[in-house]
């Protein structure tokens, strides 16, 4: 293996498993608010409790997300010091303003979790608005600079030089809005279906009925309508996203379509796999004149083919498979939901069988697998190019040498912490029985978020 | 170079305030690990006190301090990212290792113990790797073959300097934390927990003072243009020596505000927060205007100045709005006594 190669690996391992962290990161606070203010509203306990085993969930998931981002964020200067060095000089502000994020999302998660007895209700609210502000902000500015490396602004270049730099030109360029809104959006997603999932699987394993159950009842519909609703919004702002790729990195948008020859009346090719040799893809449906109505809102828009760029300038071909299996997970996304509303609604059905409760557990892993499709699709679909058409991988890659034996350590240490995390998440909770907090939460007096037994 | 200056100023601020938070937080995860089984004293508790809400903000304060090298001196940061591929990655797995593990301790309390070990461990090992960047910095270490930066490890590791800088930020940071951790458990009236920092607190002073000797003693041989530059300013250095008789005075003499106790430990934390500003002054501007000897100046890897001054705007609206939000924090835990004296 090159050494460029296993630098892409070792920094695409860290980000792969950091994303997971940190967008459930972004998502609980969310979730974690709706149940304080579902509280403040119904004054049912039950969403207190909910809010305090987010609260500990989430507090352990930082314990991981906050460590593998510092991981990702100094790997970024040791891994790719050319790639840091054009960004330190055209767009640092991004990063530097994602630090005041991260300090008002620490500061306050602090206060929020070992202050929640101490501090008056509505400051515990700003607290948590506060960390869900922070956490949002920290995920728009770092997606911003992943926008800026597609569609880079606010600078000259010429013979090697930046020259006329603006940084904040930089800051606002062209896919800013819309990529830090997808992020953002997705990450709403996961975070309801992830709690969606644990919600159905308890509720699998208790009596319909019972005092856990209900609980878990109301945490899986508040839950799924936030789900379903962040995942229409995600789907309507990637319909955008897809047609800032046709306009700004056709040839991303034609490897991710498995598209060759450069036509008006497009058709959008879905499933099968993408042969270089033949040029063509195979095993797909195609929906005549789709692609073109997609990303130009008209049948007539001419999409680029692959064929008109130089080959070594295509992006890896697989991404259409990535591609397809994101938007595939997130229109399943919208649509359970609205089959488990259809049950209980239209067909007016009281309980949940077990397989829609399993299908219902599905979701919180299907989410994360979209983020992660989503993810390597936007980043490899970028190739050759780390910063487009400016900067190539290759050339911003650090130039030491025998990076493998720095790889098989950091995979081992992400083995370490993914087993951990997960032992002590089973540990807290079943030694903090969902009994045990209700019966915390309906004792004046008696102390719940600090709890730990 | 009047933005240049300002930059390395503001860099070097983010590098004090990280040392001394860093000391503090990796300082009381080492003693939270070393006071586990005395249940009695309370030592250990009043250093989870102080350590659960402040890790994720002192936490941040390294990738401020990362963020700043590389937007205010991009090309620095190119020739630091080059050269300390191997041991900034080894800081950042333990650091990993270091904050899960201590999330984890308190969550699974039954299996406290052990996680508790692999934190406080990880954890007391990262300040002397942090602190051996300043002698890689000092360019003895780096090998410029084939046009590329390269560290030299085996050189590295042979050095006598760098061992008198990684006892010194080790000791220190167990200096340090034991004078935060016995101002502490003093307020909260823990008064076990305070006799057993002042006494490591009155142990390691010495320590790191003989260590901060060796590496001026080494320093003359291995860098020398650095240890001319900072010998130039003697005034300040001694100035910096009679501060930590100063901290001997808050350790041994009696309390002049509470009758019947011994040591005044918050004159104590003041006094050495001065020392260490005053002997940090005076190596960093001993060390100007190199960022790497003797190829990287201030100068030639300063950023921009449009995106100087872009950056420099949102520092100050940054800490304007952070501010309150830090004070608020200080009042909740480091002067809250229903915080500091709670039970459990």
């Amino acid at each position: 293996m090159d050494d460029l190669f296993i630098a892409r690996s070792l920094f695409g391992t860290t980000m792969a498993f950091h994303i997971i962290f940190a967008t459930i990161g972004v998502g609980l606070p969310l979730m974690i608010l709706a149940a304080e203010l579902t509280y403040q509203k119904t004054k049912d306990q039950d969403y207190v409790v909910m809010a305090k085993r987010w609260t500990k969930a989430f507090a352990v998931l930082l314990g991981v997300g906050i460590p593998t981002g510092t991981i990702a964020g100094v790997q970024l200067s040791l891994l790719w010091p050319g790639f840091m060095e054009v960004i330190g000089r055209v767009m640092p502000l991004p990063f530097q303003i994602e630090i005041y994020a991260f300090f008002i999302e620490a500061l306050f998660m602090s206060i929020y979790v070992y202050a929640a007895e101490r501090i008056a209700p509505w400051m515990r609210i700003a607290s948590l608005i506060l960390v869900a502000i922070g956490a949002l902000s920290s995920a728009v500015l770092i997606t911003n600079v992943h926008a800026f490396q597609g569609t880079p602004a606010g600078f000259r270049y010429e013979n090697g030089q930046f020259t006329d730099i603006n940084p904040w030109e930089a800051f606002f360029n062209p896919s800013f809005f819309v990529t830090a809104g997808h992020v953002a959006l997705s990450a709403y997603v996961v975070g309801a279906f992830v709690v969606a999932s644990v919600a159905a699987f308890k509720m699998r394993k208790h009596e319909t009925g019972t005092r856990v159950y209900q609980l878990h009842q109301k945490a899986l519909k508040l839950t799924l309508i936030l789900g379903c609703l962040f995942a229409f919004l995600t789907a309507l702002n990637g319909h955008e996203s897809a047609q800032y790729l046709h306009e700004y990195q056709p040839e991303k948008l034609a490897a991710a379509e498995g598209l060759f020859e450069t036509q008006s009346h497009a058709p959008l090719a879905i499933g099968g796999v993408t042969d270089k040799e033949t040029k063509e893809i195979k095993g797909a449906i195609e929906i005549p004149w789709a692609l073109s109505f997609l990303a130009g809102n008209s049948f007539d828009t001419v999409v680029v083919g692959l064929n008109d760029f130089p080959e070594d300038e295509w992006p890896p071909l697989f991404i259409h498979t990535l591609f397809n299996g994101m938007v595939g997970i997130g229109s399943i996304l919208i649509v359970i939901p609205l089959l488990v509303w259809a049950w209980r609604k239209l067909l007016k059905k009281d309980h949940y069988p077990k397989p829609l409760l399993w299908i219902l557990v599905c979701t919180g892993p299907l989410a994360v697998l979209a983020i992660e499709f989503g993810w390597i699709f936007a980043c490899t679909g970028r190739q050759p190019w780390v910063i487009y058409r400016i900067l190539k991988t290759a050339e911003s890659a650090t130039t030491a040498t025998n990076l493998s034996t720095l790889f098989i350590l950091f995979i081992a240490v992400y083995i370490i912490l993914a087993i951990a995390v997960v032992l002590v998440l089973l540990y807290f909770f079943r030694k903090n029985t969902e009994l045990d907090d209700i019966e915390r939460a309906e004792k004046k007096n008696v102390p719940l978020y600090s709890s730990n037994t | 170079m009047a933005d240049a200056l300002i930059a390395i100023t503001v860099l070097w601020g983010f590098v004090f305030i990280y040392a001394v938070m860093a000391t503090m937080d990796f300082g009381a995860g080492f003693w939270s690990m070393v006071y586990i089984n005395r249940e009695k004293t309370r030592a250990t508790n009043i250093a989870n006190r102080y350590l659960s809400p402040t890790w994720e903000v002192t936490n941040t304060f390294i990738v401020a301090l990362v963020v700043a090298v590389y937007s205010l001196f991009p090309t620095a940061a190119y020739n630091l990212g080059t050269i300390l591929l191997i041991p900034g990655s080894i800081i950042l797995l333990l650091l990993a290792l270091r904050s899960a593990f201590l999330v984890f301790s308190n969550i699974a309390t039954e299996y406290k113990k052990p996680l508790t070990y692999i934190s406080g461990i990880a954890g007391i090992i990262i300040p002397g790797l942090l602190i051996s960047v300043l002698p890689i910095t000092h360019g003895k270490f780096v090998d410029y073959g084939d046009g590329f930066a390269n560290l030299n490890l085996g050189r590295l590791f042979s050095s006598p300097n760098v061992y008198a800088f990684i006892g010194f930020a080790i000791c220190s940071t167990l200096f340090l934390s034991s004078l935060l951790l016995a101002d502490y458990s003093k307020t909260a009236g823990e008064m076990d927990a305070y006799r057993v920092y002042l006494r490591d607190g009155r142990i390691l002073g010495p320590i790191s003072l003989i260590f901060a000797f060796l590496i001026m003693f080494t320093l003359q041989n291995e860098a020398e243009w650095l240890y001319e530059r900072m010998m130039d300013d003697l005034p300040l250095l001694l100035i910096s020596v009679a501060f930590f008789l100063i901290i001997g005075v808050g350790l041994y003499a009696p309390s002049i505000f509470q009758k019947g106790v011994m040591g005044m430990p918050r004159l104590s934390v003041i006094a050495a927060t001065l020392q260490y500003l005053i002997a940090s002054y005076v190596y960093g501007k001993a060390h100007l205007p190199y960022i790497i000897y003797p190829n990287v100046t201030i100068e030639s890897a300063f950023t921009d100045p449009n995106s100087f001054r872009a950056v420099f705007i949102t520092y100050i609206v940054g800490f304007a709005i952070l501010f309150p939000g830090f004070i608020y924090f200080w009042s909740l835990f480091m002067h809250d006594k229903k915080y500091l004296r709670q039970k459990g």
